[in-house]
């Protein structure tokens, strides 16, 4: 079968500029290789994590939510309203577990012994819970999206294979990709004294899997405006209304998830202290959580295109945001309290902008030669 | 005699006179080289342990009516009695030994850091500048010990600044010689209560929050901070695993009443 976008162009001037950062990712990757974090990056034995466990890691895995709440809606729920995009989210967070594996690769110190979690268990480590999640959810992905391939090939039968196995498939993804989020966050509740009380509490797990709940819907429907934005494919507004309605139901928990561990945690004053935590603090949650919830409760923003668009670009910015408080922002002034200091190189900053370019142009070859969206509404 | 007991010990900062003896000592044991540092306004050196650099003495200077004090402060790993690093530590490569030393085994160690962040005393350092780094602290000189010697700087120091016996016998030590010297001591035991208990506790002189101690560290083990997620694991899967194929099951008979497809 074909693909009904093999129209799209593929060489645009974008396309070549995200090519070139692409390239420019994969040198400074090699040449971490063989010289080492120290060569690369700006971490130091105050500042362990940075950018790459901030954005790349927790940020790419946030991003990739969509991809088991639009198939848990679809193959579990039934919601047949979502089936245009589910195969899209599906290869969205396997493009982004991709990346996040690849990513926490690059950052571990000795990337040749990456498979030691498989072999070497520790169940008392949220690591290693983190990195048998990594491993199962991203080979689950493969066999969801695999469908795709397979007609591409020709081979029905095993997409046929696949389609009968694919409800308890997608079941199990969504367990894991509750027990991969919310471990994400349990990662930090080792963070006890280092961790400001803005982000630290004893269900930062909890608080990140809802926030990426409300990041997966958002960036599910903001990847469907793009496609029709720059591939050329229709969207159908009804499912981006639907996904906003979801969005403004998940930032309603959040914020008031948010606001109860703000006044159990540090009070709520002292988001208004003025110190730099404070104010990252707000920031998140103002253009996070408090926008989003204002803008989605209006009808008339929940079925407008361009409105939702924007909305989109409000959540995705306000979980990045808090991902990077959590990880870097909120522990700064712990750690560097002995003169020590954090700002990514230009090299971190490369690799980071070189794994959105391969997700962006990953996507892109993937609806120009498959069917990633397939005609279901246009038949009716 | 072979003593099976977990070991401790027990430092006795009014006894050290900061001669860095121990400081040298461990790096022949463990044969450390050196980081280049330079003159920054305080005789602590390096100013911050490394890979390369498993303990140090701090330097502190406090004003004592007009007359100057000092007070050197030896720094290493405490070696907990529950490790946080142990603990989050993915593939078991950091692990807390029946005789008391933390150890670190490079052989398993994936070099994910997470040790680093762990750790509530920043102890584990890191190769930043290899290609193939190992997370580096002190040893608590774990082939020493197994082989009935005292760790070096122990060995070395001229004033007898550690006590090193086993896990408890430091504890009865460190209660001693505080109740037998009124005022000598603050009654307080670094260690005693801290992450949950360490190998390594400290008596002091002067107040453990003005010689750079953290004194914000809880008494619980930090292991548990992360256990009360895991052991929640089981229980999630079960709850959405039936909630799912309920679901499932509901909207499945929806679906064929429906007769759309």
């Amino acid at each position: 079968m074909k693909s009904e976008h093999e129209e799209i162009k593929m060489w645009t001037p974008t396309t070549a500029f995200l090519v070139l950062i692409m390239i420019f990712g994969l040198v400074i990757m090699v040449y971490r290789l063989f010289k080492g974090l120290g060569a690369v990056t700006n971490l130091s034995d105050r500042f362990p994590w940075g950018l790459w466990i901030g954005v790349d890691v927790l940020g790419g895995v946030a991003m990739a939510a969509g991809g088991f709440l639009i198939a848990g809606a679809v193959y579990i729920l039934n919601m047949k309203k979502y089936r245009p995009i589910v195969r899209a989210a599906i290869l969205n967070a396997f493009f982004g577990y991709l990346l996040a594996a690849t990513a926490i690769t690059l950052d571990i110190g000795l990337p040749w012994n990456i498979w030691h979690p498989i072999v070497m268990w520790q169940i008392h480590s949220v690591m290693w819970v983190v990195a048998i999640h990594v491993v199962l959810y991203t080979s689950t992905l493969a066999t969801e999206s695999s469908p795709i391939f397979f007609e591409k090939f020709g081979m029905e039968k095993a997409a046929g294979f696949i389609h009968k196995i694919i409800v308890p498939v997608v079941l199990f993804g969504v367990l894991l990709s509750t027990l991969h989020q919310s471990s994400l966050g349990a990662v930090y509740l080792i963070a006890a004294r280092k961790l400001s009380p803005f982000w630290y509490n004893s269900q930062v797990p909890t608080l990140f899997l809802i926030s990426a709940v409300m990041m997966g819907l958002s960036m599910v429907s903001f990847e469907t405006v793009l496609s029709e934005k720059y591939l050329g494919h229709k969207a159908d507004i009804g499912i981006l209304s639907g996904l906003a309605r979801g969005t403004l139901i998940t930032g309603v928990i959040l914020f008031i998830a948010k606001i109860w561990f703000l006044f159990s945690g540090p009070g709520i004053p002292a988001a208004f202290n003025g110190t730099m935590e404070a104010n990252m603090y707000l920031l998140e949650m103002i253009v996070g959580v408090v926008l989003p919830i204002i803008l989605l409760s209006m009808k008339n923003v929940r079925e407008n295109m361009k409105s939702i668009f924007f909305v989109d670009i409000l959540v995705i910015s306000g979980v990045l945001l808090n991902r990077l408080n959590v990880s870097i922002l909120g522990v700064y002034r712990d750690q560097a309290s002995t003169g020590f200091s954090y700002f990514p190189t230009w090299m971190e900053f490369v690799v980071t902008f070189a794994f959105i370019a391969f997700a962006i142009i990953g996507f892109k070859v993937s609806v120009k030669y498959l069917r990633v969206f397939p005609k279901t509404e246009a038949q009716h | 005699m072979a003593d099976t007991k977990p070991k401790g010990v027990l430092v006795d900062l009014t006894r050290c006179i900061g001669c860095r003896g121990c400081q040298v000592a461990c790096k022949e044991w463990n044969e450390r080289s050196v980081k280049k540092t330079v003159m920054y306004g305080n005789f602590t050196n390096p100013p911050e342990l490394n890979s390369e650099c498993y303990t140090n003495i701090r330097y502190i200077e406090q004003d004592n009516g007009g007359v100057p004090v000092w007070s050197f402060v030896k720094n290493q790993c405490l070696h907990c009695k529950n490790p946080a690093c142990a603990s989050v530590c993915p593939v078991e490569a950091l692990k807390k030994t029946e005789a008391g030393p933390v150890t670190y085994n490079f052989e398993r160690c994936i070099g994910c850091r997470y040790c680093m962040l762990a750790c509530p005393f920043y102890i584990p350092k890191y190769e930043w500048e290899k290609a193939v780094p190992w997370v580096r602290k002190c040893t608590f000189c774990s082939e020493r010990v197994a082989n009935g010697l005292v760790p070096a700087c122990i060995k070395v120091c001229p004033t007898q600044t550690m006590y090193y016996s086993d896990f408890d016998g430091v504890r009865a030590e460190a209660e001693r010689r505080i109740s037998q010297n009124p005022g000598k001591y603050v009654s307080h035991i670094y260690g005693k209560e801290e992450a949950g208990g360490t190998s390594w506790i400290y008596i002091s002189g002067v107040p453990f929050e003005t010689l750079g101690f953290n004194m914000a560290i809880p008494a619980q083990p930090y292991p548990d901070l992360t256990w009360a997620y895991i052991k929640k694991i089981p229980a999630v899967i079960g709850v959405v695993i039936a909630a799912g194929a309920v679901s499932w099951a509901i909207t499945r008979r929806n679906k064929n009443m429906d007769k759309e497809e």
